[in-house]
């Protein structure tokens, strides 16, 4: 291994593997919402897969890449990384803190889906593992934001390099969206789990759960955003095409990803309608920064194009790299992410949410924003940090470049299926679409159809993987190609008002606290009962 | 700011967009007062077999005419079951849970809530087309969740 990214690539390497053994068990739970019969199918199985599968998919192997890339960005752009014992040790805690929630979930004992909501109530390791995977993320971002400060210090009044501009958005957001996580979790799970109090506030649990759980979208989402923004055009062979809006996006998504858990529990008793609607008017402003990405990252390739010599309005579109595998793995992710976001300004309408709420419709909606935006970014990404991590060609390069368009294809017709099989009614995380003969079999079709999506999809899992594997153990070693970052149009000249974080990051507590104190003390302030913990698993 | 004018335009139409999502939301909120279900009402969740109007649940019409639907979700069926309303006429359901967490959700109308043990939830829905409709359990709730599924008669 080439040295200087080893603390980068065991990480990747940790996120790969939650992402394999995740995918086999999504073809599973596929295969049997369709009634498809398989050797081993059983309720349980299914819902203990259930729970590992969001577990390692929307933990696991999220943070872990997410901690790895970050650590690439920080060594690239900043020269070097301080603490990295630290950083080694938030490893460790992070693997362990995995593999005791995962041995909890196989045996059984934490059924109890990655939402955990009480009074549903798992072994206390599974808490304490999943406490300890976000400890290792705090180390992370604190190693992070020691080396920035490094860097500062002998580089006064520049402004922060445009990759770190974004990770330090997506840390900030981290410590104050896991704030929320850190108080269920600590303060209510593990006491309840353990036996200490006997009782805990579904509702209240739920509030604090919910303004984690916006937030956790974006963390997802904007580094696959710093992926777009600073290393897209560059793949294009183009610039990027605004700096400073770049440094806008991210500041944007810092302050408003937050105060929006509401839109999560529209239908909810307990908060008041005004509340909602509050939370309603930030959901809708967080698009905005979105459309600003989608129109810089278009005219960056734009650009691209051009500057490879198309003249007409369209054709720079057939000059861009199709064939590169980062290339198509983000292209296609970015047209997820058109759909991605209509079915969430949806989600958001409080009157067309009462249609689809919790319904099949959610889970299409999220395997193309998270499973497809951010996922087959991830999976581009790994193949363009590969081969710079560890001095090794990328082994099976037909398989990695069809990889992309294979994903894209499957989820195309899973998620289809199941927004329109929601649409009709079907509820989420069902054992049996057919709702064990109880409701005929309505969705019949559309589940079959979602079951072929997934095959293909875990199809174009195993792709990924075995090109990783490949790569990692037999891959042709060669000079590790550097690491680049796309070049801005107009770079921004000095630090400006985007870079001021400790401003941003004053706001952005202020916004969280006007969204939260008042519903949260409105609440505390009712009689309340409390549930004792139920095991229906 | 130094910015594209083509990006400034962009920049102007994306805002039109989100004010327009929000005013197609603001306006239906304020003129016809269509918000969320959004009541706040406790109980203990442990003595529910004693409630008044929990332990069996049940349909009772009002003396202006209005009906009044009391249910309590719990590992896996709803109480009362099968549930009579009439066509036409505003329906106020009231949920709850004796247990863990359960969704309330009549298949193909826009009924939809979450039980929560030591909350109510109520909302209240005219339904236009009689028939029977299937009613869904869609928040998991153990094992059997998938068979948790209740009938909804309008007549
Ligand atoms: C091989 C590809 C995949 C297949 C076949 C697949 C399939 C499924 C299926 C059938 C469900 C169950 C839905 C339900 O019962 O409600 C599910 C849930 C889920 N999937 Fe995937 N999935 C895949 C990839 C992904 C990826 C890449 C991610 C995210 C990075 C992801 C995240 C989730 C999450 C968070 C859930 C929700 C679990 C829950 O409701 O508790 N999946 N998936
Ligand atoms: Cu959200
Ligand atoms: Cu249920």
């Amino acid at each position: 291994m080439a040295g200087k990214h080893t603390l980068a690539a065991s990480h990747i390497g940790v996120a790969v593997a939650a992402f394999g053994v995740a995918s086999f068990m999504g073809v599973l739970q596929a295969l049997s919402m369709a009634d498809i019969a398989f050797p081993w199918r059983s309720e349980s199985l299914y819902y203990m897969t259930l729970t590992a599968h969001g577990v390692l998919m929307a933990l696991v192997f999220t943070t872990f890449f997410i901690m790895g890339l970050g650590y690439v960005l920080a060594r690239e752009s900043l020269g070097r990384i301080v603490g990295q014992a630290a950083g080694w040790l938030a490893f460790g805690l992070g693997t362990a803190g995995a593999a005791a929630a995962a041995v909890t979930i196989l045996r059984g004992q934490s059924t109890v889906l990655y939402t955990f909501y009480p009074p549903l109530q798992a072994h206390p390791l599974f808490y304490i593992g999943a406490t300890l995977i976000v400890v290792a993320s705090w180390i992370w971002g604190a190693i992070i934001i020691a080396s920035f400060r490094a860097w500062r210090r002998e580089h006064r009044g520049e402004p922060i390099p445009l990759p770190i501009h974004g990770l330090l958005a997506t840390i900030i957001l981290w410590y104050l969206a896991t704030t929320g996580l850190a108080i269920e979790v600590v303060g209510m799970l593990i006491p309840w789990s353990l036996g200490w109090v006997e009782k805990i506030d579904p509702m209240v649990a739920r509030i604090y759960f919910w303004w984690f759980g916006h937030p956790l979208v974006y963390f997802w989402l904007m580094p696959a955003y710093i992926l777009w923004y600073n290393v897209l055009p560059q793949i294009a062979g183009g610039r990027l095409f605004s700096d400073r809006l770049t440094r806008m996006v991210f500041i944007l998504f810092l302050l408003l990803s937050t105060p929006v858990g509401f839109h999560h529990q529209f239908s909810d008793p307990g908060i008041s309608a005004g509340w909602k609607l509050a939370h309603t008017v930030t959901t809708y402003a967080v698009l905005y920064p979105s459309f600003v990405t989608a129109f810089t990252v278009i005219a960056s390739l734009e650009i691209a194009g051009r500057m490879k010599g198309a003249k007409g309005l369209f054709n720079w579109i057939a000059r861009l790299p199709w064939s590169d595998p980062f290339f198509a793995s983000v292209a296609l992710a970015m047209i997820g992410f058109a759909f991605g976001g209509f079915g969430g300004a949806i989600n958001a309408a409080y009157a067309m949410n009462a249609l689809v709420h919790n319904t099949a419709f959610i889970q299409g909606h999220f395997h193309v924003t998270l499973g497809t935006t951010v996922a087959l970014t991830f999976m581009g990404a790994t193949y363009w940090m590969l081969p710079r991590m560890l001095g090794r060609e990328l082994r099976a390069p037909a398989l990695a470049r069809i990889q992309p368009y294979l994903w894209f294809f499957g989820m195309t017709i899973f998620s289809t299926s199941y927004h329109i099989a929601g649409i009709r009614g079907l509820p989420r995380r069902v054992y049996s679409g057919a709702l064990n003969g109880t409701a005929g079999g309505d969705w019949h079709g559309l589940t079959v159809a979602a079951a072929v999506g997934g095959v293909i999809l875990f199809a174009s899992a195993l792709a990924y993987v075995i090109v990783v594997v490949a790569t990692w153990t037999s891959g042709r070693r060669i000079d590790a190609p550097p690491f680049e970052f796309a070049v801005p149009l107009r770079p921004e000249p000095v630090a400006g008002v985007w870079d001021r974080f400790g401003l941003w990051t004053a706001l952005a507590i202020v916004l969280v606290v006007l969204a939260y104190a008042y519903p949260l003390a409105q609440l505390l302030s009712h009689p309340r009962y409390g549930s004792p913990g139920f095991q229906p698993f | 700011m130094n910015i594209d004018l083509y990006e400034r335009i962009w920049m102007w139409a994306a805002s039109a967009l989100v004010v327009m999502f929000l005013a197609a939301i603001l306006v239906p909120a304020a003129v016809q007062a269509i918000h969320p279900p959004s009541h706040v009402e406790t109980l203990d969740p442990t003595k529910l077999a004693e409630h008044p109007e929990f332990a069996t649940g049940g349909v009772n019409t009002r003396s202006d005419g209005s009906v009044v639907v009391s249910v309590a979700a719990s590992m896996f069926a709803f109480t009362p079951n099968p549930i009579e309303v009439p066509a036409n006429a505003p329906i106020t359901f009231r949920i709850t849970s004796a247990d863990v967490i359960h969704g309330f959700q009549v298949v193909g109308t826009n009924a939809n809530a979450m039980a929560i043990p030591g909350y109510v939830s109520q909302m209240t829905v005219t339904f236009a087309t009689p028939g029977r409709y299937i009613i869904a359990c869609h928040e998991y709730c153990g094992l059997f969740h998938h068979e948790m599924v209740g009938t909804l008669i309008v007549r």
